[in-house]
């Protein structure tokens, strides 16, 4: 059932930006046949829109709970109302300032040499001639992205456990004392890191080696006619050509500077190891003990809603800077 | 002053380039198998030769004491295995549905809301509730504790995946929906007929995403999935052995094993062999097909 008005463009009831001009009437009516003309296309978006209503929006007012004294009975929204009691007492504690610092500086470390070891293995990669170790060795690295975090706490576990592990086994070999890593903070910021490392370079290096394999290989070979060596390519050619991954996957990762990955501190620490907590604690493992150990509610939210706020702050200057020195790889 | 293209002569800078290649890329690609096989080789040791011993690669005294008693009481772990095979299968083939039919839709130029749309999405990224309110919603308010959709529904799609698809999409010239347009075809016709099957390579990529992310779920199921569910996830159930005391005592009074003689280490790993073997063993496979997904879609866009 077209509309007479769309003869210009044969069975096509859709508007075109800048093509169809609305036929004289209130603005009421060209919304609704724009809604009608878009149908299909919304009721496609609509199993998605609910989820993301339920799971992701739906949660955002509990938020409220970040104000309040809970109790039971009266539940999220009736519960006493008591200010900003919640955040002062994560400020005077020092909880808040360590919280921060750990995730930031995790997450900093995590970006930074995730980056430079997955764009350096990507090129290498793509420098090798021998297709057969190429394969081989790329399966081999993607590997660790494929199991559980479970697994990579018990992995951890079997190289550093105190009695056992080969850490400690190769320490007493060489006649060195062995340590008690499951007790002394100092050591985590590292091992945390490497198992990062480990996890996720593989996968990592994968969305830049696809980018490198996207280079026009014509420039290549141009390159490669006009007696450019390999250094030469990469400095050139190749880094130049990955930039806009770099600054996209950089400001996806910015965006997330707050946000901690809870599955690899909570399967390497352990659940509630104080021990470690000077220098493994951060945001997601504080509010999953509010929630699981010590039932503290509004504790867990008034953290997880400074950490949204301020998240959420990190992400318009991040892109605001992006958008001044590329305007084409600002996300909006 | 160049060189004949025919000529195979290859200079210093290049390489050390590929000398240094070979070198990081094969030591790399051994960090990451080593830990695998430390697994393995601690699986099939002998209890009495980790405690003087420790952990190995290679087992000092060979045994498979650990497997015995695993599956001498294999009903936890084939349960599990069921509800992760179940929950992987249903969410991926949901999942992966809904989200190419929404990075489709949003990726059209013709769409009037896809940028409304597609900020709506993508705001979930910056903000959140957080885990408190999450938990309340899916526990309480929505009362799926103890229900398997608590971990199925969760998983299903994320705004990144659909980002990914709409790249993957980005790749068709518009000009195929459009003289479908042309020729009467409606909106979700031409995605079912046209662009589904040209978008196989994304497709697969993005359901091994969701599909991994199934397997390896542990995290909802612990938030969600109570002790007293006899069957929870797989890799839960793994957890539970790693941490849990209680896992010990039952094997040890359902396989009349004194407590004392049991290999506690050793089950861990054989547990964590049990758990992950199969997976490790389709994917040669699976990550092939996995990697060229990714690369097709980068090389299309």
């Amino acid at each position: 059932m077209n509309s007479p008005t769309a003869a210009a463009s044969p069975g096509d009831s859709t508007p075109h930006a800048g093509t169809a001009m609305p036929a004289p009437g209130t603005k009421r009516r060209g919304t609704l046949r724009t809604l009608f003309a878009n149908r299909t296309l919304l009721l496609m978006c609509l199993p998605a829109i609910v989820f993301f209503l339920i799971f992701s929006y739906l949660p955002m007012p509990g938020l409220y709970l970040a104000f309040v004294k809970y109790n039971y009975s009266d539940g999220i929204f009736k519960s006493p109302f008591v200010g900003w009691d919640n955040f002062r007492f994560l400020v005077i504690t020092g909880d808040l300032w360590r919280l921060t610092f750990n995730t930031i500086a995790y997450n900093v470390m995590f970006i930074l040499l995730g980056n430079a070891l997955q764009i350096a293995v990507a090129i290498l990669l793509n420098e090798l001639r021998n297709k057969w170790f190429k394969k081989i060795s790329q399966s081999l690295m993607f590997l660790p992205y494929f199991i559980s975090f479970v697994l990579i706490g018990l992995i951890a576990y079997n190289i550093l456990s105190y009695d056992y592990g080969l850490l400690n086994g190769f320490l007493k070999m060489i006649g060195a004392d062995p340590v008690k890593t499951y007790s002394n903070p100092h050591l985590w910021p590292f091992i945390i890191v490497v198992t990062y490392l480990w996890q996720s370079t593989g996968y990592g290096s994968i969305i830049y080696f696809a980018a490198v394999m996207g280079l026009d290989s014509e420039i290549v070979e141009a390159a490669e006619i006009d007696g450019a060596n390999a250094i030469q390519r990469i400095r050139y050619i190749v880094l130049p050509w990955l930039k806009p991954t770099f600054i996209i996957l950089l400001l996806f990762s910015l965006g997330g500077v707050l946000r901690g990955n809870f599955g690899l501190f909570f399967n390497l620490v352990g659940a509630n190891n104080s021990a470690l907590y000077a220098t493994t604690d951060i945001i997601e493992t504080y509010v999953f003990r509010s929630l699981m150990t010590n039932f503290n509610f509004p504790m867990g939210s008034a953290v997880s809603l400074y950490q949204s706020v301020f998240g959420f702050c990190v992400v318009l200057s991040a892109n605001w800077l992006v958008k001044r020195m590329s305007p084409d790889n600002s996300l909006f | 002053m160049s060189a004949p293209r025919t000529a195979i002569r290859v200079d210093g800078a290049t390489l050390l380039v590929r000398t240094i290649g070979y070198g990081f890329i094969g030591a790399f690609a051994l960090i990451c198998l080593l830990p695998f096989l430390l697994v393995v080789g601690t699986s099939l040791t002998s209890e009495s030769s980790i405690a003087r011993h420790g952990f190995n690669l290679w087992p000092r005294v060979f045994s498979t004491f650990a497997y015995k008693i695993v599956f001498e009481n294999p009903d936890l772990i084939i349960g599990s295995y069921w509800v992760t095979i179940g929950i992987t299968v249903v969410g991926t083939a949901v999942g992966l549905f809904i989200v190419a039919m929404t990075g489709y839709a949003l990726q059209r130029p013709d769409f009037h809301y896809r940028n409304r749309i597609s900020f709506f999405i993508y705001f979930t990224t910056l903000f959140t509730g957080g885990l408190v309110p999450y938990f309340l919603l899916i526990n309480q308010y929505l009362a799926l504790k103890d229900n398997y959709l608590a971990v199925l529904l969760p998983g299903l799609l994320s705004p990144f995946l659909i980002i990914m698809m709409k790249s993957f999409v980005r790749s068709i010239p518009h000009a195929i929906t459009e003289s479908a347009k042309i020729d009467g075809a409606g909106d979700f016709t031409i995605f079912l007929r046209l662009i589904l099957p040209m978008t196989t390579p994304a497709l697969a990529t993005i359901g091994l995403f969701i599909a991994i992310g199934y397997w390896n779920e542990w995290y909802n199921a612990m938030l969600f999935l109570s002790p007293d569910m006899k069957y929870r996830t797989l890799q839960l159930f793994l957890y539970g052995v790693v941490t849990s005391a209680d896992f010990v005592k039952n094997s040890s009074a359902a396989s009349n094993v004194d407590l004392r003689d049991l290999p506690l280490e050793s089950m861990k790993m054989a547990t964590a062999v049990v758990a992950t073997g199969p997976v490790i063993l389709l994917y040669p496979f699976v990550q092939r097909f996995f990697i060229k997904g990714i690369t097709v879609g980068a090389v299309k866009g």
